[in-house]
């Protein structure tokens, strides 16, 4: 069986020849029912990368080459009809802040409906009841009343909800989950990830969750792929990947994760900040930031493979992280 | 609802009272009418019965009293050239003033609203900046010029469209109007098209603004992400969250369309009330004056009011009790 989604050598750029790649070479492959976890810090190109799997990123960004095949298909150069016919379908995609994703205006059964009857054509009492039904579903109390209410009528966790359910409404094959959790509070992102875990299980969905939160990828994925200033630097498994980082990143942002500290040490973070994409050093971007950083790190390393894991460094770091 | 309402009614009687103050006031500085309405031969016993007969003996504050007194029961007097309550001459002018007003509204939206979505949509386009560059052009040409220019093309070069008048009428509601004939509608056009020109610039650019503030928004993206088509995310998501703004200039604009369509009423010899207050001015026909100024704070009152009402309509976050 081939893989569900397979992104090869992604490049996303913005504005046209100014060389500001926003995604630079990505490539990595999904099986269908699996969960992948893209990680990175603000500006390493995740979202970008999930909104030109979607072929719906801002202008002036554009794929300007690679091929994303979503169960066959092209998606980097298929028509904006057969997008269209895709997105919300098959492939769904959940955002960051549920108070900015529900039009205000509309309420949320119209949203809801509207989404039904984009894919489907049925009678509008048998959208309302999908909608209804969705509702249900994703945990929302008496769905019914709901659905006349507008978007300002519901709590942030609730609206994450909605945006959920709208998502799941045609049982897609991929779901693209944006930072679905940060804007909410810790104890709505537990429930929210239970919910969504439980979901995508039921249907078989796979996902790709942006994040830059490693607990949660612990919890939830079955691969892990981090990005840094645009390119992957390490990909694999979430046991390979969080117990044996190789790549220095990697282990600064587990290192990172507050529970990693003892009681009393100041936090540990990982120097500096993530260069801007069109202030790039040439070589390892991460090679400012990095102390195992040599001389030969003026070159871009390659992806290393090792089995079915691999790394871009050239003085990958070696055991286990605790070791250190 | 109800007591927000109240408040409402209380504030706009408020308003209605301050202005009755200033106009009266006013019109009292801007000159006497006593040397224009009295033949300069008359003696001085007639010139003191007329004086008297009009109440202008009487000091400012028994002026206002009076006339106050008169308000109450809708009398604001009777003309001092025509003889016959001032109310009633402005009010048979009214319908002329209404649907040259009218018509004028709708030729600015049904021009403005769709040029400024296309504009707003496709802001690159060459015939964008055409549009947006034409609606400078509705925005600074004085109107009386482009009522001259009107004339001189379309009624003495081409002989399409008559200067001046009414044209034919026929009656509707007890009113006499022009649009219901072929004849009068020939007459209506241009006038029309004249008052139309800067609320269509006005209308035009308010709409490609707002397209441009909405189109970024998340709720666009996630609507997009639904593979919902582009007619329905346009006329619904997009025009939806337009019509907060636009019902507001819309309504504001349609009283100053009535109250100042007296250029153009001057221009085509429209016989509506802005030619009616112009002769009055220059006449110092106090209680035309009085009686139409008043009119006008009771019309944007009015409108103003009928806005807010739209809002809790149009905008489900706004409901009038949130302000109590």
């Amino acid at each position: 069986m081939s893989a569900l989604l397979e992104v090869r050598n992604l490049v996303t750029e913005f504005g046209k020849g100014l060389g500001l790649l926003a995604v630079n070479g990505v490539s990595f492959t999904l099986d269908r029912g699996k969960v992948l976890g893209l990680v990175g810090e603000s500006g390493s190109g995740k979202s970008v990368t999930g909104f030109s799997i979607m072929r719906l990123l801002d202008k002036p960004g554009r794929i300007a080459s690679g091929q994303i095949l979503f169960d066959g298909v092209d998606l980097a150069t298929t028509s904006e009809g057969e997008m269209r016919r895709l997105r919300g379908k098959r492939i769904a995609m959940v955002f960051q802040d549920p108070m900015m994703t529900l039009n205000p205006v509309l309420t949320v059964g119209t949203q809801l409906i509207e989404a039904v009857l984009a894919h489907e054509a049925v009678p509008k009492e048998v959208a309302r009841q999908r909608a209804r039904d969705a509702l249900g579903l994703v945990g929302i109390p008496s769905p019914e009343e709901r659905l006349s209410a507008y978007p300002h009528e519901f709590s942030g966790g609730m609206r994450q909800r909605v945006a959920i359910a709208i998502a799941l409404l045609h049982r897609p094959d991929l779901i693209i989950a944006d930072e679905p959790t940060t804007a909410l509070d810790v104890t709505i992102q537990s429930q929210i990830i239970s919910e969504f875990q439980r979901l995508t299980e039921q249907s078989k969905t796979a996902v790709i969750w942006i994040t830059h939160d490693l607990a949660i990828v612990s919890r939830l994925a079955d691969e892990i792929a981090v990005m840094y200033a645009g390119r992957l630097v390490e990909t694999g498994s979430v046991a390979h990947v969080l117990g044996t980082p190789r790549h220095p990143y990697t282990r600064g942002l587990i290192m990172s994760v507050p529970s990693q500290n003892r009681r009393g040490e100041p936090l540990r973070q990982i120097p500096g900040i993530t260069p801007a994409i069109n202030r790039l050093p040439p070589g390892c971007s991460f090679r400012a930031r990095c102390d195992r950083a040599t001389e030969g790190c003026s070159a871009m390393p390659e992806l290393s493979w090792e089995g079915a894991r691999a790394y871009r460094c050239f003085h990958p770091v070696e055991g286990p992280t605790h070791e250190r | 609802m109800a007591v927000s309402l109240i408040r409402r009614l209380i504030q706009a009687i408020f308003v209605i009272l301050a202005m009755t103050v200033i106009v009266f006031v006013g019109v009292n500085v801007i000159g006497n009418p006593v040397d224009i309405l009295i033949n300069p031969d008359a003696n001085q016993a007639e010139r003191l019965r007329v004086i008297a007969h009009y109440g202008l003996d009487q000091p400012l504050w028994k002026q206002y009293m009076l006339f106050l007194q008169g308000l109450v029961h809708g009398d604001f007097g009777n003309s001092f050239v025509y003889g016959r309550p001032a109310l009633s001459l402005i009010l048979e002018r009214l319908p002329a003033t209404l649907e040259l007003a009218i018509s004028a509204l709708l030729i600015a939206i049904v021009i403005g609203l769709p040029l400024g979505l296309y504009a707003g949509l496709y802001p690159n386009r060459i015939s964008s900046r055409l549009i947006m560059s034409g609606s400078i052009l509705g925005f600074s040409l004085p109107t009386f010029w482009v009522g001259l220019m009107l004339i001189m093309v379309f009624a003495v070069e081409l002989r399409w469209l008559p200067t001046n008048g009414r044209g034919a009428t026929a009656e509707f509601l007890g009113a006499q109007w022009s649009f219901l004939t072929r004849n009068g509608l020939s007459h209506l056009l241009l006038p029309a098209f004249n008052l139309a020109l800067f609320k269509t610039s006005l209308i035009l650019r308010l709409t490609r603004a707002g397209v441009q503030e909405v189109l970024p928004q998340d709720y666009i993206k996630f609507a997009r992400a639904k593979g919902l088509s582009e007619r329905r995310i346009v006329f619904v998501h997009v025009l939806k969250n337009l019509m907060i703004p636009l019902v507001t200039i819309i309504g504001l604009e349609f009283g100053s369309l009535i109250a100042f369509s007296v250029v153009t009423e001057s221009i085509f010899a429209w016989p509506g009330m802005g030619k009616l207050i112009i002769d009055s001015i220059n006449l110092l026909d106090r209680p035309v004056i009085v009686a139409y100024l008043m009119m006008m704070v009771i019309l944007f009152v009015g409108l103003n009011f009928i806005i807010d009402v739209c809002y809790t309509l149009l905008d489900p976050r706004v409901r009038l009790d949130a302000k109590a």
